[in-house]
């Protein structure tokens, strides 16, 4: 009754192309929009913008990238972590070889040195397929902090291998780095790169690349018989999956933590992301940001959860009991609804459309 | 709609959060001491017993004395299972909490340690890593939050050549000498390169190096190679977890003497050596505090805490495993910088910028450690505004198969020497980061 597109007229090819083409599903994104830009730093403490925002928006980012190269190109990577390295670490050496680069060419170009990592490690993708290909890209993961850890350069000659970020401002004195940046402009720095990344990649996988991957990842030799090249079409979305993972990595290293050792990036981290998306659903924006809601968020609510309700329980407990709820829901999830969250979600705005009268 | 209905929960939570969060403020006259702990997590085995250590003697002051100065000490642990992320997460949730925040952070870990490195300045909180972190920390003029007492990876390193040495009957007969150092591929592991590398030069000694990936379980073609190619005289070794019982097993397999293989006191664990079974017999360790319980300080804790079962540790026995020791030790340093934040400001509830004034000046001398009863188990620690080390002692000590024996008095290392290596790398990462050093005059 509320949510349907019944009496909404498309007159434009524009509008008929819109991202959203329903009215209410734009007002709801406005609204999102708001609360995010607006709403969350206002009312947020510095504990929750700094510590559980910061995270979940970065590793959503992160999960967007993968979810291109597996979701929509069908190209299965476990190489995200050793990606994301190559972001941070390449950040870093723009950031202290060129001290005058503004910090946003600086997560631009760093997520460019990135694509350009991805596309090496891609061109086995060719010959490759399936479970193979991660193995082959587990190798990626392995050699790029191999890499970082064993020469001195990337870390210009530091005595432990860690990096940190010079302090640097978006404009005047705002920084977003270093330690006299405020929770919120980093916020609202790692959340506007974050909107204009999901946008474009929103965009991308509509548009023919977008297209092409998705031949791809369904059929791939169907997909080569119409006519699609298969390299530049894989190797397209490695570069762009890379691109994003690295600005990511060069987010976390330089906005999040500020210091990071290579094992920040190990294959945990990669293990980590590649569960967002198969949460989240897989060849899904939204899934990106649903499955990191779920893997970041939900361990720290139900560590956090005992405290709340005011039970006074051991901390290798509470740990214990976090790590089996959230072992549990994973299942949960899993066997109610294989797709990911997306579909969940996508499920809701069906039943939405046919509510208050399903037949 | 199962997911609606857990995004609203979480929702409500958050909320619901927010509000317990600003009214559980704890009474306006007790302290809040914030421990970073892993009681989980596959370092569990070395973490359990520093929590133990750390709680117990908090607990120790706020049984025997009612806390410092009558200012009721209140504990919270935040479980970070040794990783990065929870543990920002634990600092993040436990830095505002109680009447005046966290006095210090102590995270046990050195991949927190550097997340946490920005953070405390802004935060004006100071972190102390004792044994731990960046051994450049140590020029107080450019980390004016962090404290590296009692001793650092580069003063560690310098120590173990100084014992060599003296095994050998002087610096002298270093020359020509083979030393190779087995240390896990980590920011952590990587710290004594350079120290080591600059004796080797200066002392003539052959280094060699060898990484080991995390987890190091698998150490073969290294043990291999150290024990049928290279043969040295000594073994160093920066190991940690799993990675110490390993390398132990292997060094026995290849018939490496076990008496010439030294770990860092990460290496020196009694959790590591109990899994190396007969193999760890003869092996030696760096401690930065004496090993036992027979000290003063651990029969209080176990006629005030564990006789009225209020102990923290499983049992009595516990009490003097090194890690147990490490524990007491930090809640010391803590406990002990807060007593002079209180002699200046006032006997309340201190922040952590006061609480950094006090590392400052803190002064921890052998009369003082007599009186508390850890004489032997801690070295007199004297810091200042430029100085955030202090001497930087260890001593070495050696596993007799089923405890650590001391083999040696605190040995010192060259302080020039490293001060300059500290203030050098200190500058660097100051010219970096944009800082301009404080003046300590």
């Amino acid at each position: 009754m509320l949510y349907r597109e019944a009496g909404e007229f498309k007159a434009t090819y524009q509008a008929d192309q819109a991202i959203l083409t329903i009215r209410q599903d734009r007002w709801f994104m406005l609204a999102l929009m708001v609360i995010a830009f607006l709403v969350i730093p206002l009312i947020s403490s510095e504990y929750w913008l700094g510590t559980i925002m910061l995270p979940f928006l970065i590793l959503a980012l992160a999960a967007l990238g993968l979810n291109v190269l597996t979701g929509y190109a069908g190209q299965l990577s476990l190489g995200t972590g050793g990606f994301m390295a190559t972001g941070a670490f390449a950040a870093y050496k723009l950031a202290t070889s060129f001290p005058d680069l503004h910090i946003f060419l600086v997560i631009l170009l760093a997520g460019g040195i990135t694509a350009v990592a991805g596309l090496l490690f891609g061109i086995p993708s060719l010959r490759i397929k399936g479970f193979y290909l991660a193995v082959a890209t587990l190798a990626s993961q392995f050699f790029l902090i191999w890499m970082f850890n064993k020469f001195g350069w990337f870390t210009n000659y530091s005595a432990s291998g860690v990096i940190s970020a010079p302090p640097m401002a978006v404009i005047g004195d705002s920084y977003v780095t270093g330690p006299y940046a405020t929770a919120e402009a980093k916020y609202l720095f790692v959340l506007s790169i974050v909107v204009l990344f999901a946008l474009m990649t929103k965009n991308l996988v509509r548009s023919n690349i977008g297209r092409e991957w998705m031949a791809v990842r369904d059929m791939d030799i169907a997909a080569e018989i119409i006519g699609i090249r298969m390299l530049p079409t894989k190797l397209k979305a490695f570069a762009y999956s890379s691109f994003l993972c690295g600005i990511a990595g060069a987010l976390w290293a330089f906005v999040y933590t500020g210091s990071v050792e290579p094992l920040a990036f190990d294959v945990n981290r990669s293990f980590q992301i590649l569960f967002m998306i198969i949460i989240g659903g897989l060849g899904s924006i939204m899934g990106a940001f649903l499955g990191a809601g779920f893997i970041v968020l939900l361990p720290i609510f139900l560590n956090n959860a005992p405290h709340w309700i005011g039970l006074n329980i051991h901390v290798d407990l509470i740990s214990h009991i976090e790590f089996m709820v959230f072992g549990a829901l994973i299942i949960f999830f899993l066997i109610v609804e294989p797709h990911g969250l997306a579909r969940l979600w996508q499920l809701l705005k069906e039943k939405l459309r046919l509510w208050p009268f399903p037949y | 709609m199962s997911i609606k209905r857990i995004k609203t929960s979480i929702i409500a939570a958050a909320v619901i959060s927010g509000l317990i969060g600003a009214s559980a403020a704890l009474a306006a006259d007790s302290q809040f001491v914030g421990s970073l702990v892993y009681r989980t997590g596959p370092y569990a085995p070395g973490g359990i017993p520093w929590a133990d250590g750390f709680a117990d003697y908090i607990e120790l002051l706020n049984a025997r004395d009612g806390g410092i100065n009558g200012v009721k000490l209140e504990l919270e642990e935040c479980d970070t299972a040794y990783n990065t992320d929870k543990g920002v997460e634990c600092y993040e949730r436990l830095k505002n909490k109680g009447s005046t925040g966290m006095p210090a952070v102590m995270p046990l870990s050195t991949g927190i340690t550097y997340a946490l490195l920005d953070r405390v300045v802004a935060d004006k909180i100071p972190l102390i890593t004792s044994g731990y972190g960046r051994a450049d920390a140590a020029d107080g003029r450019i980390f004016p939050y962090v404290f590296v007492p009692p001793a650092t990876y580069w003063g560690g390193a310098d120590i173990a050549i100084n014992y060599i040495a003296n095994q050998e009957g002087g610096y002298g007969n270093l020359k020509g000498k083979k030393i190779a150092l087995v240390y896990h591929d980590s920011a952590y592991g990587k710290e004594p390169i350079k120290t080591l590398q600059a004796l080797a030069s200066q002392y003539g000694f052959q280094f060699s190096e060898f990484p080991v990936p995390h987890p190091g379980l698998e150490q073969k073609a290294t043990w291999l190679k150290i024990g049928r190619q290279l043969r040295p005289d000594y073994v160093l070794m920066w190991g940690w977890g799993v990675m110490n019982a390993t390398a132990i097993k292997e060094a026995a397999a290849v018939g490496f003497p076990r008496e010439k293989f030294i770990g860092v006191w990460w290496s020196g664990n009694d959790a590591d050596m109990i899994p190396a079974g007969d193999a760890a017999k003869g092996y030696k360790s760096l401690q930065f505090n004496g090993v036992g319980s027979d000290f003063g300080v651990h029969k209080q804790i176990k006629s005030e805490l564990y006789e009225k079962g209020k102990g923290s540790a499983k049992s009595a026995e516990n009490t003097g495993e090194v890690a147990y020791n490490r524990g007491l030790q930090s809640a010391f340093i803590l406990t002990e910088a807060l007593r002079g934040a209180m002699a200046e400001y006032g006997n309340k509830p201190m922040t952590g910028e006061q609480v950094a004034w006090a590392m400052d000046r803190l002064d921890i001398s052998a009369d003082r450690l007599k009186e508390v009863g850890a004489d032997g188990l801690f070295d007199p620690i004297k810091l200042s505004c430029a100085d955030h080390l202090g001497k930087g002692r260890a001593k070495v000590t050696q596993w007799d198969g089923s405890k650590w024996v001391a083999i040696s008095d605190w040995i010192e290392p060259h302080a020039t020497m490293l001060r300059s290596m500290y203030e050098a790398s200190a500058a660097a990462y100051a010219k970096e980061k944009g800082i301009t050093p404080r003046d300590c005059k």
